[in-house]
């Protein structure tokens, strides 16, 4: 008996201790100084560049730049774009992100046809893809504003409850959804810690660390990318890309950051 | 054709703080492909950063240095306007130079 | 030390890169041989730590307190690990960095004049958790300071 309340105490503290040791575990301090170490030298740079010669060449076969593209602020605006999206755009019928976007103006004002764009969305650290450096000039265009994406006309509000909806779906051979490990507080996978995305806080910082160069792979992911791996993690069947379940999640994810200040791509491990 | 290098050139007091970001593979040649074939090795060999005309740092480079490499440096005695001038050569014989003034 | 004397020569007789280029245009040197001749082959291609000192010519270099090197302890992953070194040794002219346990140690190596500071900040790859190695010579002596970096086996997410 005795012996067994000895069992049970020591349960208890190491229960109590491993619950204090996440906030103060060596190893997250650890890592938090190797992140900061890093700096904001940050290889997205290289595809920003890259993305705003493409964006002023003129490409496709039409052979027109991407200069009159609108991404949602009109004709050629650029800046502050990204923080404004997902919206739903007119034109298109739908709510599109800003990777949805860049591509729709690909196809028509360059003339690049649906089958070229979808085939190698994501790139590799040797090939990045077109639409990566586009991206990284669009969003780094962003840098310094606040995430506030519209939120308000009955398209993007439906996109944002699809988000929600699809977010909490429990599916797939693992019986998982988003929220099983991103509805709760504490969740890590090894050593990465999980946001709590349902979390206004989690939320903002989740949203603004894509897109990403990620350091283990050498190359900068987006968040249609991001998704797309949330899913294949989960074991469900991989979405497509840019379709609205995909752009949902976005607009959910988005309106959860809203507020968050843009700092440009992030850097990851 | 190789990236260009962003290079960030700060003035502190007077010393020069200068960040370079480079865009290269920086292959060791102890990778090896799909096929099983080993990656031949293609790196950065050399670099050399010039302040106002003058070679202040003169760099050489293994293997070891990360892709994309990023190199900070601080230079004593720059004044803003400085041209800095960075340079590298790779083991192939590839190279590149770009300039940014200090600022 | 030998490598470099040749390199320091061309770039000190030279005093400038744009007189370098003269001289390459004027078809002097060949832009490569210009840099790349004097990469210290024998250190460079050193498989350890010994060999690479004997290729630096640095001997058995002792610790010294002015030698600073920062790096973190852990790195979420090694293809890029952060590493700063800092020598307030007096009259330092070149630094080296070294990863201990990878397969050619010696990562970079630089010279430092006409007004830079001896310091470099860089980031290196470690194939697995290692010590990572500061030499520098001042004053024609050499000193040595080294940290271990673990290095962790990425997750996924994030």
């Amino acid at each position: 008996m005795k012996y067994r309340i000895a069992i049970m105490a020591a349960l208890a503290v190491t229960w109590t201790g491993s619950v204090l040791a996440q906030a103060k575990d060596p190893t997250i301090a650890g890592i938090e100084k190797y992140r900061e170490m890093l700096g904001d030298d940050n290889p997205a740079e290289l595809y920003e560049a890259r993305g705003e010669i493409l964006w002023k060449k003129a490409a496709g076969p039409k052979n027109v730049s991407l200069e009159k593209c609108d991404l949602g602020l009109g004709p050629g605006v650029v800046k502050g774009a990204y923080a404004k999206t997902p919206r739903y755009f007119g034109d298109a019928g739908r709510v599109m992100d800003i990777e949805s976007r860049i591509n729709w103006c690909r196809e028509t004002i360059q003339g690049f046809s649906t089958a070229d764009i979808v085939k190698k969305p994501f790139g590799s650290a040797d090939k990045p893809s077109e639409i990566e450096d586009l991206l990284a000039y669009v969003v780094t265009a962003s840098k310094g504003m606040k995430i506030s994406p519209p939120n308000s006309h009955p398209k993007e509000l439906e996109a944002f409850a699809l988000g929600e909806a699809l977010f909490h779906l429990r599916a797939g051979p693992y019986d998982f959804s988003c929220g099983t490990c991103h509805a709760v507080d504490g969740m890590r996978i090894r050593l990465q810690e999980l946001p709590n995305l349902t979390k206004t806080a989690d939320a903002k910082g989740a949203y603004t660390g894509w897109p990403a160069y990620r350091v283990s792979t050498s190359r900068l992911h987006s968040m249609q990318w991001r998704i797309n791996d949330c899913f294949r993690q989960q074991r469900f069947p991989e979405p497509k890309y840019m379709s609205e379940s995909v752009n949902a999640l976005i607009t959910f994810l988005a309106v959860m950051g809203e507020g968050a200040e843009y700092k440009g791509p992030a850097l990851k491990r | 054709m190789s990236d260009p290098m962003k290079i960030r050139a700060k003035l502190s007091g007077d010393v020069a703080e200068i960040r370079v970001l480079m865009g290269h593979a920086m292959e060791t040649g102890q990778r090896k492909d799909a096929a099983g074939k080993t990656i031949p090795a293609h790196f950065i060999q050399s670099m050399t950063v010039e302040v106002a005309g003058k070679i202040v740092v003169d760099g050489q480079i293994g293997t070891s240095v990360s892709r994309n490499p990023v190199f900070g440096f601080k230079v004593k005695g720059a004044k803003a306007g400085d041209k800095v001038v960075i340079s590298w050569v790779d083991n192939k014989g590839d190279k590149r130079s770009d300039e940014v003034a200090v600022a | 030390m030998e490598m470099n004397v040749t390199r320091r020569t061309v770039l000190r007789g030279a005093g400038s890169l744009g007189a370098l280029s003269a001289l390459i245009a004027a078809g002097v040197l060949k832009p490569t041989a210009a840099f790349a001749a004097e990469w210290n082959k024998a250190a460079f291609e050193a498989q350890d730590t010994t060999g690479v000192l004997k290729g630096l010519g640095a001997g058995t270099p002792g610790e010294h307190k002015g030698l600073i090197l920062k790096v973190p302890d852990i790195a979420e992953n090694g293809a890029v690990v952060p590493v700063d070194v800092v020598s307030t040794i007096p009259n330092t002219v070149s630094i080296a960095i070294l990863v201990e346990k990878n397969p050619l140690p010696l990562s970079a190596h630089f010279d430092f004049a006409n007004g830079a500071l001896p310091e470099a900040a860089v980031r290196l790859k470690l194939g697995q958790t290692s010590l990572v190695k500061a030499v520098v010579k001042a004053d024609g002596k050499f000193y040595i300071a080294q940290k271990e970096v673990k290095v962790t086996v990425g997750g996924c997410g994030g």
